[in-house]
């Protein structure tokens, strides 16, 4: 089981290594998004700090966001997802590697590029290691919950917006507590409870998204 | 034994059959519970010491937020049945309730909304009652799309109830991580409904319009649903005779 | 009886637009799912005495 997990994880790295332009696609997204907020409020430092928390966390869920509608589209275009689905081997390790490969490529990916932006919108220095974590156990949440809009949109010819509506409102307790870590830690407060709740989701999700995702790819592909 | 009731529930004859009798009584249960806890509400209990009589909304907006809730758990109970046992039925009343509670989220959001002016001074505040609503609307129209969007009607309603179930498991989550926000913000000075002690003469009513609220909401899924059974059994002969009836009755009932 | 006159009543104690509106809104929010149905079920029964007419004559 795990040598197929790590078969499939090496397959989809290739895959997605061989497009380079479309891996960076979200990251400029989301370099974009965090510059165009000074430009709409005004470059007051203090007004930018104080904003900072809510402007990363906005900022990563429209990029994850963005990155999900392709997940599945390429798999289930050339039919391997229909493979998979009909293969003796458990669905969920196969999406599993998927979400994976895709969270290394845009979630960690958020996750490095992330102190950069913090620091042009004025972040101060301590509060970064709370940013990191806070991303990295908030990120697979997005992930996870993402691959269930993108199983279930997959089969649609313009699932781009639908997945938007249906994946958002899903995402408010990670956004809730991922900028409530930071704006604790900018506040000289503890962040740890906010990062413990962000593990526990993660560790939710992690559970039980598989078994969603499975379902619904199999439908997706059963029409 | 028991479990003939259940299989019987995956006949759409039965199932049409046996909801006509309920409907009037649900029905009429409805009309008389909601007019009399309006009565009651607006003219017999006493007004609050605090709000004065705009608190009289709450006979309003409580039950439909109840509602709100109860029927996103519905639907996820309908999903469950429908994935589970395969239940065609199922599938029609997470069709069919979903955009009846939808409509029950908004009254909820718009009459608390309009509470909100006299008692805190301006038509929208973050308030987390409200904020969970609204985020509960958006969860509604999710559905609701997913279902339109897919044409094919079986994974249709699997897709819903794939996404009905995630969303049931997430609604505390969220629910509870927006209270925790909303704290944290504004320390919790005065939330709408939490009072201390209600008399008998303020709650008597709002459980009145509650129970009122509930029936409603079973007639008009009922509704729905047995016009969706019509449409799908429209080639069998149970259909065929009844629109025959139908004709002669001026195509009404 | 909180109310000595019909005036009073209607006023709500100032808060008269406000209870005034939410009930009423909520009323034609009511009325709608109600009708809407209705109507529904009658344009397809209609429909279908149609259908069936046409096949009968077929």
């Amino acid at each position: 089981m795990i040598g197929l997990f790590v078969l499939l994880l090496k397959r989809e790295a290739l895959l997605l290594c061989r497009r380079p332009a479309e891996l960076a696609n979200p990251l400029v997204f989301f370099a974009i998004v965090i510059a165009l907020f000074p430009l709409a409020v005004g470059p007051e430092s203090q007004l930018l700090q104080e904003l900072s928390p809510g402007l990363v966390w906005v900022a990563a869920l429209l990029a994850v966001l963005l990155s999900l509608d392709g997940l599945f589209r390429g798999d289930y275009e050339d039919g391997s997802l229909e493979q998979w689905v009909l293969s003796p081997h458990p669905l969920f390790v196969l999406v599993l590697a998927k979400v994976a490969a895709h969270w290394v490529f845009t979630g960690l990916a958020l996750v490095v590029l992330s102190p950069v932006l913090a620091l042009m919108l004025g972040l101060p220095a301590q509060c970064f290691g709370v940013l990191l974590l806070s991303l990295l156990l908030g990120t697979p949440v997005l992930s996870l919950l993402g691959a269930v809009g993108a199983a279930l949109t997959v089969g649609l010819k313009r699932g781009g917006l639908l997945l938007a509506l249906l994946i958002l409102p899903l995402y408010i307790p990670v956004l809730i507590l991922g900028s409530g870590a930071l704006q604790a830690c900018l506040h000289g407060m503890p962040a740890t409870g906010q990062l413990l709740w962000l593990g526990s989701l993660m560790v939710l999700s992690l559970t039980l998204s598989p078994f969603a995702i499975g379902a619904g790819l199999r439908i997706s592909v059963g029409e | 034994m028991k479990w003939t009731f259940f299989h019987k529930l995956g006949s759409p004859k039965w199932f049409y059959e046996i909801s006509g009798r309920w409907l009037p009584i649900l029905g009429w249960a409805a009309v008389l519970l909601i007019l009399a806890g309006t009565v009651w509400g607006l003219v017999f209990a006493p007004q609050d010491y605090q709000q004065g009589n705009s608190f009289r909304i709450i006979y309003i907006h409580v039950p439909a937020a109840f509602l709100a809730q109860s029927g996103y758990l519905l639907l996820a109970i309908a999903g469950v049945v429908s994935l589970v046992w395969k239940m065609k039925l199922a599938d029609i009343a997470l069709k069919c309730a979903a955009p009846v509670g939808a409509w029950m989220t908004f009254i909820a959001l718009v009459t608390g909304s309009i509470w909100g002016k006299p008692t805190w001074g301006t038509w929208w505040v973050w308030d987390a009652r409200l904020t969970s609503m609204l985020i509960l609307l958006f969860l509604y129209f999710g559905i609701i799309a997913l279902g339109q969007a897919i044409s094919n009607r079986d994974s249709s309603a699997k897709a819903c109830a794939v996404l009905a179930i995630v969303g049931v498991i997430n609604l505390p989550i969220i629910k509870y991580s927006v209270e925790w926000w909303n704290t944290l913000h504004q320390p919790a000075t005065f939330t709408l409904t939490e009072k201390p002690a209600m008399p008998a003469q303020m709650w008597l009513p709002l459980l009145v319009m509650v129970v009122g609220f509930y029936c409603f909401f079973g007639a008009v899924v009922l509704m729905r649903m047995r016009l969706e059974v019509l449409r799908r059994e429209s080639r069998t002969s149970w259909v065929r005779t009844l629109v025959e009836q139908s004709i002669g009755r001026g195509g009404s009932a | 009886m909180t109310f000595h006159s019909i005036g009073e009543f209607l006023a709500m104690g100032h808060h008269g637009p406000y209870v005034w509106s939410a009930y009423g809104i909520t009323a034609l929010v009511l009325i709608l799912n109600i009708v809407m149905p209705r109507l529904a079920r009658r344009r397809y029964l209609q429909s279908e005495a149609r259908r069936l007419r046409r096949e009968m004559n077929a």
